[in-house]
């Protein structure tokens, strides 16, 4: 079965398809044990949730008529493994004022496109571009 | 209340009762829809248009494209949808109105519509309900069919110890979400890290957050402390949403990243925060929210915080802050969002306010019904104090218990409470020793575990705290580490529950709309989808849940009386002695004052509502009887508990014409034997604060009424209080044993009753 024939009646995955659900590091929910955390071979890195599951879980979402929801889930399936500092910095870019000209903007979705595979948020960052130019927020704040 | 020394000649002393009151400390704005005080009729609002051309939208509420500012682009592109706008926005608001209060019209066929409709049209429709039709409709459109509670956890001292505990009292009353904030915002990952091991305790499953600064929360989500976030707020205007430092396109980023870390989160928007941060463009505080709720939806937000939230108390100073309210929270479930309603800064200082405004969520249900409910006592609240704080929640128990409706929480009884506490101190203890963050000795834990709120407790400082919480952070700590802590010092059933918690994460089950664990179990709008088309469907709290909204605490019963009652029996018969002699004939003798007792009377209860041993009453009467000239004689009656019966049988057996009946509960009678049952001289109806002084008045008066007197009838003076609140509970279970004792053509006993001490 393909991840997008998925329906809510797959949901909770954790539950009715635990078979479809895995870590990070590709561990099976039912090895993510005490033992196996005091022994070092569980770490955070298999309690992250993975692209995946994301979309997976946008598919649930749009059986169940939210499709604004399955495609922020959808989104957010590019961002997982970007590392945290990247995040966090392309969020910078996107409050007023931060970026001082269109093409910063225009610059991150390329990045997003090329290095990161993420094309969903690179086109938000280039619909982002147009609208701050529109209202005048590439403008120095602080 | 007031004192009335400095009251001035021309005013009615009533304003100065009034001036007194706490809700006179409340200060209430006019209507002003030209400066922005107007909760449904903005000087500028809009009047709902759309015009959408080769499926690309050209105007909406007359605002042409051209001219939109970013949030109308925002919405026009990411949150109408062109296929349903036309049909949508064609019907009549009136209709659309009457079908969100219409059992027959299914709540997906709404939630369908409004994705077509603009914020103009979205508030022009909710506008037309009443309150109670928005209760009504918020009940039927809300989307996860069993409600829930978050509460806030939280203390002045950013106390670990004291977080850990109160979380897992937090978790024993059943709220699904815990919230925290510090006073110090270095502590974050001290709070965070104490909350998440309290709320392990007892039970796996209770979500939680640490609000803080954007970037430091992503990052304590990240180490797996916390499992959902809601401080990602949006605004109504361009002005006030670039002043909150941020766009919609910057907050949707952030609603993506949550979610891309397997954070469940929800963004927060509320009436008048555009008014508070001055740019509210005339407009009325619904229809701002409209713009924010279909932000939200549209920036793919699973819920909202919403529902005034820090703005609920300057949007209740307006005529109809409380109905708006309830309207913007009626337009985030209609947008088919979780909607976390508000309810959680004070709007007022009176509690009647509170109490009103708090019903309409806890009848029609909430996704959350409290965005933060004080677990924790007011000056603890590091949020701000909550309408429902630790002082006032018995209040909201058995307000569930009084309405049936489930607030989503229970009661605790003292020995869990302190044996959670105990737990949770001692697991953090472990876990602090462990990750060599801290040893706290048995003292300051002793302190925190029997501690009402931090004044109590002898435990950390804030600085001592900051010092742990770097720790934290730089050691690079993560749940993990915890769980392991935990695990290795044989806190086997909270590592279990917090790698419940973790594991939710992998699947992401609880990133869909609405989601809460109950019983180990994802709870959301896709497995548990409110259902409601009329009586009989939607929440009903199953027999279980309503036995346990019935179980507060300190619940009467007639084996409690009874208990009670026979526990007072021995003291009672060292005082007193009554012998029964036989069938009792009428009196002759013309000062004779008959005392009718009633069936139960000394034989299985023992003293008045007001506590006063029956010997004692007794006394009084006869000696009053007695001191008035009177000669006093006690019969039992057996025919009839009822005290204006006892009171005229007992004047026909007397001499004088005059009797008095007594009830076992205090409450007694003078009557004559020639008036209407009901058509007494005298009664004690307030048994609960009538005095043996008032008793022995009563005696006096009876003897004076027998020698033919009218004397001055003996007043037992109330302040108000709400004796039946207080007593009619034990009155009626005490009158039912009296009750129960009666039988037709029970005949009347001569007493001989004899003082064996002073009883007093």
């Amino acid at each position: 079965m393909s991840k997008s024939d998925l329906t809510a009646a797959d949901y909770p995955l954790a539950e009715r398809r635990p078979e479809l659900v895995r870590g990070a590091r590709g561990k099976a929910l039912e090895d993510l044990t005490i033992e196996a955390i005091a022994s070092g071979d569980v770490g955070m890195e298999d309690l992250r949730i993975t692209p995946n599951a994301l979309r997976q879980q946008a598919a649930i979402a749009r059986s169940a008529g939210r499709e604004a929801l399955a495609r922020n889930f959808e989104k957010a399936a590019e961002l997982a493994e970007i590392p945290q500092e990247e995040i966090m910095a392309f969020y910078e870019l996107l409050r007023p004022g931060r970026a001082a000209e269109k093409q910063i903007l225009l610059d991150a979705a390329i990045r997003l496109r090329d290095t990161f595979n993420a094309p969903l948020a690179a086109a938000f960052f280039e619909e982002a571009a147009d609208v701050y130019e529109r209202r005048g927020l590439f403008k120095f704040r602080y | 209340m007031t004192s009335h020394n400095t009251a001035t000649p021309n005013r009615w002393r009533r304003f100065d009762d009034w001036d007194e009151r706490p809700l006179r400390l409340d200060k209430f704005a006019a209507e002003d829809p030209e400066n922005g005080f107007s909760a449904f009729a903005g000087a500028n609002d809009p009047a709902p248009a759309l015009t959408i051309e080769d499926g690309a939208v050209t105007s909406m509420d007359g605002v042409s494209a051209a001219d939109f500012d970013m949030i109308d682009l925002f919405i026009a592109r990411h949150h109408l949808d062109p296929e349903i706008a036309e049909e949508a926005m064609a019907l009549p608001s009136e209709s659309v109105a009457r079908m969100l209060v219409d059992m027959h019209v299914p709540r997906e066929e709404l939630t369908w519509l409004a994705r077509g409709m603009t914020p103009a049209k979205l508030a022009e429709v909710v506008a037309q309900l009443s309150a109670v039709e928005l209760t009504f409709a918020y009940s039927k459109m809300r989307a996860r069919k069993t409600p829930g509670n978050q509460g806030h956890v939280t203390n002045a001292k950013d106390d670990p110890l004291q977080l850990a505990a109160d979380a897992a009292i937090a978790v024993a009353l059943g709220f699904d979400e815990i919230e925290t904030t510090m006073r110090v915002s270095r502590n974050s990952w001290s709070n965070a890290l104490a909350c998440c091991v309290g709320s392990a305790v007892g039970r796996a499953g209770t979500l939680f957050q640490c609000s803080s600064e954007e970037a430091e929360e992503l990052e304590i989500g990240m180490s797996g402390f916390t499992s959902y976030a809601e401080t990602v707020s949006v605004y109504g205007t361009e002005n006030a949403f670039i002043d909150g430092d941020d766009t919609p396109w910057s907050k949707a980023w952030l609603t993506s990243a949550y979610a891309s870390r397997g954070i469940k989160m929800r963004c927060t928007s509320g009436a008048a925060s555009e008014l508070l941060m001055g740019f509210h463009e005339a407009k009325s505080l619904l229809y701002l929210e409209a713009r924010c709720l279909c932000m939200q939806r549209a920036m793919g937000s699973q819920g909202t915080q919403n529902g005034g939230i820090d703005g609920a108390p300057l949007a209740t100073t307006m005529p109809g802050g409380v109905r708006e309210l309830l309207a913007e929270n009626l337009l985030a479930v209609w947008l088919d969002l979780e909607c976390a309603s508000g309810n959680d800064a004070r709007h007022s200082e009176s509690e009647i306010r509170v109490g009103a405004k708090i019903l309409p969520y806890l009848i029609a249900g909430s996704d959350l019904i409290c965005s933060g409910f004080g677990t924790i006592l007011k000056y603890d609240n590091s949020f701000n104090p909550s309408s429902f704080n630790g002082e006032e929640l018995e209040d909201f128990l058995v307000l569930q218990r009084d309405f049936e409706a489930d607030g989503g929480l229970k009661s605790i009884e003292e020995s869990e409470a302190l044996a959670v506490r105990r737990q949770a101190v001692s697991a953090l203890t472990a876990v602090f020793d462990e990750l060599g963050l801290s040893m706290p000795d048995p003292a300051m834990q002793q302190s925190v575990v029997v501690a009402s709120g931090s004044d109590d407790t002898d435990s950390y400082s804030p600085g001592e705290v900051t010092e742990i919480s770097e720790k934290i952070r730089t050691k690079l700590i993560t749940v993990v580490d915890v769980i392991n802590a935990l695990a290795k010092r044989g806190f086997k059933e909270e590592a279990d529950n917090l790698l419940f918690l973790v594991k939710l994460r992998v699947s992401g089950d609880y990133l869909q709309t609405s989601a809460v664990v109950r019983d180990l179990h994802i709870l959301s709008a896709i497995n548990d989808p409110n259902d409601y088309l009329g009586p009989g469907t939607g929440y009903r709290p199953s027999e279980e849940r309503r036995k346990e909204l019935a179980a507060i605490r300190e619940v009467l019963d007639r084996k409690e009386v009874l208990r009670a009652e026979a526990a007072y029996k021995a003291a009672e018969e060292g005082r007193i002695r009554y012998r029964t002699m036989g069938a009792a004939d009428p009196g002759a003798e013309p000062s004779e004052v008959v005392v009718g007792l009633s069936p139960g009377f000394g034989k299985d209860l023992f003293r008045t509502l007001a506590g006063h041993p029956l010997s004692a009453v007794v006394a009084a009467l006869r000696e009053g009887i007695e001191e008035a000239g009177g000669r006093a004689r006690f019969i039992r009656f057996n025919h009839t508990a009822d005290t204006s019966f006892l009171g005229l049988s007992a004047a026909g057996l007397a001499g004088s014409g005059v009797g008095i009946g007594l009830q076992s509960k205090g409450t007694a009678v003078i009557h004559h034997k020639d008036r209407l049952p009901h058509n007494n001289l005298e009664l004690f109806s307030n048994a609960p604060i009538t005095t043996l002084a008032h008793y022995r008045a009563f005696g006096c008066n009876a003897a004076a009424y027998a020698k033919g007197n009218l004397p001055e009838p003996v007043v037992v003076p109330t302040r108000g209080e709400a004796l039946g609140a207080r007593f009619h509970a034990r009155a009626a279970l005490i009158y039912a044993v009296e009750t129960a004792l009666t039988e037709d053509g029970g005949v009347p006993e001569e007493l001989e009753i004899t003082s064996l001490e002073a009883a007093k």
